[in-house]
């Protein structure tokens, strides 16, 4: 049987991944370029039994999926820019807790209010560093309005299974481009759900690294009772300052990420094996550099693409072979040099990287990118 | 037979934060007996609150409890109850945790009618943080931000409620200890958002800066100050200045939050 197609926006793409992923709540507050997919999940939750929720702030949307989260649910919100900077208090809550839930958020240009309707990629540095303290940080940015609904799916299995919060990072244009998307059937795209808990209620601690790096959380409501706080904790859930126990949790939360980089980066190549030079790119603008890679491929020019669908963790150990093997890289991205900067630091330079920052809220073209591959070979 | 309160408190996270002469005590008391009253399971149960002396109460009895950030604990309990409808929802916590920081959460969650009991601990005062002044604070007192006395007016929290849209609107004080439960078992009853702001007394930080010689000063000021609402009815204006009335002081049926919702379930799913 042919499968289920429409005419999707990304924004619409991503609403309807997580609801594949089994998403059964959704809080959020309006904002540009990001509404479509509360208008989505406020239509098609209901359908399925599962809630939506406006709330009164863009704090209250994050603090109400954390509390859904808790009691098993599969949570969601979607934002832009000056709304994640107001949640970064409950992301880092999210983190401190280990309470897993995904916060899409649609970049928009500028600090501030900046260009509701213009679109970046500003935010990859925020997605990682946005919060207070130490933890680790996951964030994904899709391309195509297909791998959008794919890689929300997998941003609920990764925050499932990892416990944790899960960003993904769309902009403004695939956030709102129209492309065909084929549905997956159910079980076709694997659907992480959360871990049950095995032990006695007597014995269960949310946090005891006695079972692993991610101990399975509980679900309130269940005959598992315990304390969450946002407080450096004991296993137990209840805050300790001693400095062993503190140093042993804040690391364990780091570990569970750099153990399982493998299962976390994903990546896609495109003519790298030969490439002298290779242009990183990621969400929209990976099209327009992989349009470039082909017009320098015909002009004879070695060029190939690495697009980091993962940005944290930053997939490094291929991004430093890749450098290693070419004369340069080349970053384009709709900010003033955010990733490149990470790729500077992971491949200590071994090559010359040039940025393309661009901030007007029009997209990098091609003719950009081969420009400037040509400039730097 | 005397209370059993161990039944619900959590062996060895005892003793509390609370100083010497702090009114919490005697609130929680209150709460866990109308809880008790009510017939709470603990099973079914997430108690939640912000950040400050109050709300470190979670940490102390065995619910599901949930200590969030400061200001945030409506917004977390919102998303516990409309996720799990079944689920008895209690917020914990104090005035500048709840109408400073978390005043917005807090009159949405009234206009919500969602189904929780709200217990605000109202001692004037950011506690924990060594007693800076709060939105509850009076006129003219001293705290540690407020060294020739406060020019900020005073928010009057159940007032506040009741025009935000809570369906249940009670108040009382530490030294009504026997009131506590019965008005928190009254709002757990209650079907929508009930509200119990309880006055409380900190001597630390309020009560040594404001002339108070004693906490025996401050509760007997509670005392004083309280006036029940049916006597206030028959009270002239100057005699109600400076009062705080006391007992049920709203009370109305409106549709309930998540009953709402499973509507909005059924009309999405063709019924």
């Amino acid at each position: 049987m042919a499968k289920k197609v429409a005419l999707l926006q990304g924004n619409e793409a991503c609403a309807f991944g997580a609801l594949y992923a089994g998403c059964s709540f959704f809080g959020g507050y309006p904002i540009t370029p990001s509404t479509e997919v509360a208008e989505v999940m406020s239509k098609e939750l209901p359908k399925t039994g599962g809630k939506f929720i406006q709330m009164e702030d863009e704090i209250a949307a994050m603090a109400s999926i954390l509390g859904a989260s808790l009691t098993g649910a599969k949570a969601l919100t979607a934002t832009s820019g000056p709304g994640v900077s107001l949640k970064q208090e409950l992301i880092g809550y999210a983190c401190i807790a280990e309470i897993p839930c995904v916060i899409v958020n649609v970049m928009r240009g500028g600090p501030s209010t900046g260009m509701p309707t213009g679109p970046s990629q500003s935010d990859v540095m925020q997605a990682k560093w946005g919060t207070h303290g130490d933890h680790p940080a996951i964030a994904i940015a899709p391309a195509s309005c297909q791998e959008i609904f794919s890689e929300t799916v997998r941003a609920f299995n990764l925050a499932e299974k990892y416990r944790m919060p899960v960003q993904v990072l769309l902009d403004e244009i695939n956030g709102h481009m129209r492309e065909r998307i084929e549905f997956p059937e159910p079980g076709e795209l694997e659907v992480v759900d959360r871990e049950p808990v095995t032990v006695s209620p007597e014995d269960y601690k949310p946090f005891d690294d006695s079972q692993g790096d991610i101990p399975p959380l509980a679900s309130f409501g269940s005959e598992y009772r315990y304390h969450v706080t946002g407080l450096n904790k004991a296993a137990d859930g209840f805050p300790t300052a001693k400095p062993e126990l503190v140093d042993a949790e804040e690391r364990r939360q780091l570990r569970k990420i750099e153990a399982n980089r493998a299962d976390i980066e994903k990546n896609e190549e495109y003519l790298t094996d030969d490439a002298e030079v290779i242009v990183v790119a990621y969400g929209t603008i990976s099209r327009s550099a992989r349009y470039a890679v082909d017009v320098l491929r015909k002009e004879g020019i070695k060029a190939g693409l690495f697009r980091p669908i993962t940005l944290w963790p930053f997939p490094e150990a291929r991004m430093t072979e890749l450098a290693n093997q070419a004369k340069a890289v080349v970053v384009p991205e709709m900010n003033l040099g955010q990733l490149i900067l990470e790729i500077e630091r992971v491949t200590r330079r071994v090559c010359p990287i040039e940025g393309i920052g661009r901030v007007d809220g029009e997209p990098i073209t091609p003719a950009q990118i081969v420009a400037k591959v040509k400039e730097v070979l | 037979m005397a209370f059993d309160y161990e039944q619900y408190l959590r062996p060895g996270k005892l003793p509390h934060i609370w100083c010497p002469g702090c009114g919490h005590g005697i609130v929680m008391k209150g709460l866990l007996r109308a809880m008790d009253t009510c017939g709470l399971e603990k099973n079914n149960t997430a108690i939640v609150s912000g950040i400050g002396c109050a709300s470190r109460l979670p940490g102390y009895v065995d619910f599901n409890t949930l200590h969030t950030a400061h200001g945030r604990a409506a917004a977390f309990a919102t998303g516990i109850k409309l996720a799990k409808p079944e689920m008895d929802v209690l917020v914990v916590g104090g005035d500048g945790d709840g109408v400073a920081i978390g005043g917005n959460h807090f009159i949405h969650a009234c206009r919500r009618n969602i189904d929780m009991t709200y217990v605000l601990f109202n001692n004037y005062i950011y506690g924990m943080t060594g007693g800076q002044f709060s939105p509850c604070t009076p006129t003219g007192a001293k705290a540690s931000t407020t060294p020739y006395g406060n020019p900020d007016p005073v928010f009057d929290i159940s007032k506040l409620a009741i025009g935000a849209g809570a369906t249940f609107v009670a108040r009382t004080t530490a030294f009504h200890a026997t009131q506590i439960d019965k008005l928190i078992a009254a709002g757990l009853r209650h079907k929508g958002m009930s509200v119990i702001e309880v006055l409380d007394d900190c001597p630390t930080a309020y009560g040594r800066r404001n002339k108070f010689r004693s906490v025996v000063d401050m509760m007997k000021q509670l005392k004083e100050i309280a006036v029940p609402v049916k006597a206030a009815a028959h009270m002239t204006p100057e005699q109600l200045e400076g009062k705080v009335l006391t007992g049920i002081l709203h009370q109305e049926e409106r549709p309930e939050y998540c009953e709402q919702y499973q509507q909005v379930i059924a009309s999405a799913q063709g019924a």
